[in-house]
């Protein structure tokens, strides 16, 4: 199978180990792992803000260059929301609509392509830890990612895995959102690392590294005892 | 004069920082969170339920010139009067005009949105009538000079004690800590003018276009008691509260109640289909039925986003909505609060004047996966933001857009610009809070993250290598 890494533009420059450790799984499971450095982005920030013609202008390349592969793993549960949901809308009536629909099809959040595609739960990673684990709500309302995650921790040795209260509500990050309206991001974020840190566990894990560098912020700014992992990085553990 | 944009920023701002209130605002509404989940679980299917909702609403709102004629017809064939009323003022004036006509004094209010959307007591308050709001919790806020909260729970904000304070300050009432005691004295005070009312105005839950009626859903009595007892009975109606036919409210009351309020039924479910009939011995003379435009048409002109008027105020998207849990019903500066107004305002009041509402959102999806008659919310507010910058793109944001969109399509400069961001990013703690912070709007209340030591494509790169 010919596997496309897609890695969104703050992975690539702020979490790397989250790619690498995609890498890492994907490439112990026997597979070929291809990443095109042409690709940076998806378009999502201009999306998200109303410019869908610049949109468009990042969004053909992505289309364009991945018209071949067999499957696009996205290891973000947005990103991958953005590729599978909203590129087909946003080439509705245009020359590249049925490749932007075809790629759709194709696109797949990390955790859903290693359980439903590939069928594989257990990656042989241990982890000697209590976590509790935030959906991101693309992954989890756009593209129905709730229970592979899940799957997949379950199997990684020494790993407790707790859940925190409103597990499936918004931990307030929303892109520009963020610093749009900072003060409202700000207060669901501390609900969210609160019903987080009810459960004591040391470890917030979750799908999206966006997610997770607002709550990282958040907890960095407030000196709080818990750290942030993508699944990635916990499931490439040994 | 402050703008839509800056009186909602700075009251946003304000509340989402009183973590007293978000704990009470939490508190309530996790009730009724449990209370709606039960219900929920009682359906063989609640998703078949929104399904068949979802579908009779699309024929209703596809078809609904077809459906207003009906229920117009139908209605004034038992001699209620019906108009249609394009915008808020005119519907004011009409009102007005039944009740200048009429010589009448009092009138008497039911819980009805419409008034609000149209600000119908204003306009009342301004001829030298007294309204009074007859639902509980509109009569808290009308004695606070507020407007409603939240549009199903209008008096939610407050607490057992500040009504009491309220009671004791504007009726002279001892205190009290008692629910059935406050509803009390509301009730008695509320009795008297039952009677004296001449007028009694109320909105309407369902416009039943076979069968020409209206369909009223309450929990207090208070509604039947506005529509029977004074001599006129005005009904504001938004055209697109039309269902087809009258066993559709088989579906709608029961989903009305559950997503709603938590509740298998509401108490008083009451189908008004015209004034007293001469063989009958009491009702209301006159009945009129006011038919709301005022933006609804231009929503139902726009095919994409015509579904947001499905919708049947159940508040269910309000509920579960982070930004509406901490930032208020206050804060929206609007007539219709959460997910569910930050789509039709823009559209029933002016895209631009509005549009900051699209924005304010994480687009989290959970009012979308709540909403008993499957409005697609979250991505109308993506489409809002399209629409806003179709209209009338801002300058700066423009030139922020083609900056970005032409960054993503060379790596090359991406690659330049992550590495200028290695070097910068261990100063950028230095810069905050200062003029040359980038991003403020990040920095207030959260540490930037650091650019990494090596990109993933640059160990890609090297990885790839290592294999050859």
């Amino acid at each position: 199978m010919n596997i496309s890494l897609f890695i969104p533009c703050y992975i690539d420059q702020l979490y790397p180990r989250v790619g690498i450790s995609v890498v890492q799984i994907l490439e112990r499971l026997g597979h070929q792992v291809i990443f095109h450095d042409s690709l940076t982005c998806c378009g999502q920030p201009a999306f998200n803000s109303g410019f869908w013609e610049e949109t468009r202008d990042v969004a053909c390349k992505v289309v364009e260059t991945l018209r071949r592969a067999d499957a696009v793993v996205v290891p973000s549960g947005s990103c991958g929301a953005m590729m599978r949901v909203f590129y087909p809308q946003l080439f509705e009536g245009r020359p590249l609509e049925a490749d932007a629909r075809s790629l759709a099809m194709r696109t797949f959040e990390f955790s859903e392509f290693l359980v439903d595609q590939l069928g594989v739960t257990d990656l042989g990673a241990s982890f000697n830890a209590s976590v509790t684990f935030h959906d991101g709500c693309h992954g989890l309302r756009e593209l129905n990612v709730k229970s592979q995650p899940r799957a997949l921790l379950e199997k990684v040795t020494g790993l407790n895995l707790i859940e925190m209260n409103d597990t499936a509500t918004c931990c307030g990050f929303g892109g520009s959102f963020a610093v749009k309206f900072p003060m409202i991001s700000t207060a669901m974020g501390d609900t969210k690392l609160a019903n987080a840190r009810a459960t004591e566990a040391p470890y917030i894990v979750s799908n999206d590294s966006s997610c997770l560098m607002h709550l990282q912020g958040l907890i960095d700014r407030q000196g709080l005892p818990i750290k942030t992992l993508h699944l990635a990085e916990v499931l490439a553990s040994r | 004069m402050t703008s839509s944009k800056d009186k909602f920023l700075a009251d946003s701002r304000r509340v989402s920082e009183d973590t007293q209130a978000r704990a009470f605002r939490e508190s309530g509404l996790e009730k009724y969170t449990l209370a709606r989940s039960d219900k929920v679980a009682r359906y063989a299917s609640y998703e078949s339920a929104r399904s068949a909702a979802a579908a009779i609403k699309y024929a209703a709102i596809n078809n609904l010139a077809e459906h207003l004629e009906s229920f117009t017809s139908k209605l004034e064939s038992r001699g209620a009067k019906v108009f249609f009323a394009s915008d808020a003022a005119r519907a004011r004036d009409y009102i007005l005009q039944v009740i200048r006509e009429n010589n009448a004094k009092h009138v008497i209010k039911s819980k009805t949105m419409t008034s609000e959307e149209i600000h119908l007591n204003d306009a009342l308050e301004d001829m030298g009538l007294e309204p009074v709001e007859s639902d509980l919790g509109e009569y808290i806020i009308q004695l606070r000079g507020e407007a409603p909260y939240h549009f199903v729970f209008p008096a939610m904000h407050l607490s057992r004690r500040q009504v009491s304070d309220l009671f004791q300050e504007r009726l002279g009432t001892h205190p009290t800590d008692d629910c059935e005691e406050l509803t009390m004295i509301a009730r008695r005070v509320m009795r008297q003018l039952y009677c004296t009312a001449d007028v009694g105005v109320t909105g309407a839950n369902f416009a039943i276009s076979e069968i020409g009626a209206i369909s009223i859903t309450e929990n207090e009595g208070n509604a039947r008691l506005t529509t029977s007892l004074p001599r006129i009975h005005i009904a504001i109606v938004g055209i697109e509260k039309i269902l087809p036919r009258v066993t559709d409210l088989a579906w709608f009351l029961p989903l009305l109640a559950s997503a709603g309020t938590g509740q298998m039924i509401t108490c008083y479910n009451t189908i008004l289909s015209g004034p007293k009939r001469a063989d009958e011995p009491d009702g209301p003379e006159e009945m009129h039925v006011v038919l709301l435009d005022n933006g609804r048409t231009r929503l139902l002109a726009d095919a994409e986003q015509r579904d947001a008027l499905h919708c049947i105020r159940c508040g269910a998207c309000l509920n579960v909505c982070p930004i509406f849990r901490n930032i208020g019903g206050h804060s929206y500066g609007v007539t219709y609060q959460g997910p569910i107004g930050s789509v039709i305002t823009p559209h029933y009041q002016g895209l631009q004047e509005f549009k900051h509402l699209a924005h304010a959102s994480s687009l989290c999806g959970a009012c979308t996966a709540t909403c008993p008659v499957k409005i697609d919310l979250h991505h109308h507010l993506l489409q809002l933001r399209r629409d806003a910058v179709n209209e009338k793109p801002s300058i700066t944001e423009t030139i922020a857009m083609k900056g970005f969109a032409f960054l993503m399509n060379h790596p090359w400069l991406f690659k330049f610009a992550g590495k200028v961001g290695r070097f910068v990013s261990p100063f950028a703690k230095e810069a905050q809070g200062t003029l040359f912070d980038p991003v403020p709007g990040w920095t207030q209340s959260r540490e930037a993250p650091q650019v990494a030591p090596e990109s993933f494509r640059e160990w890609y790169a090297r990885h790839q290598k290592g294999k050859r």
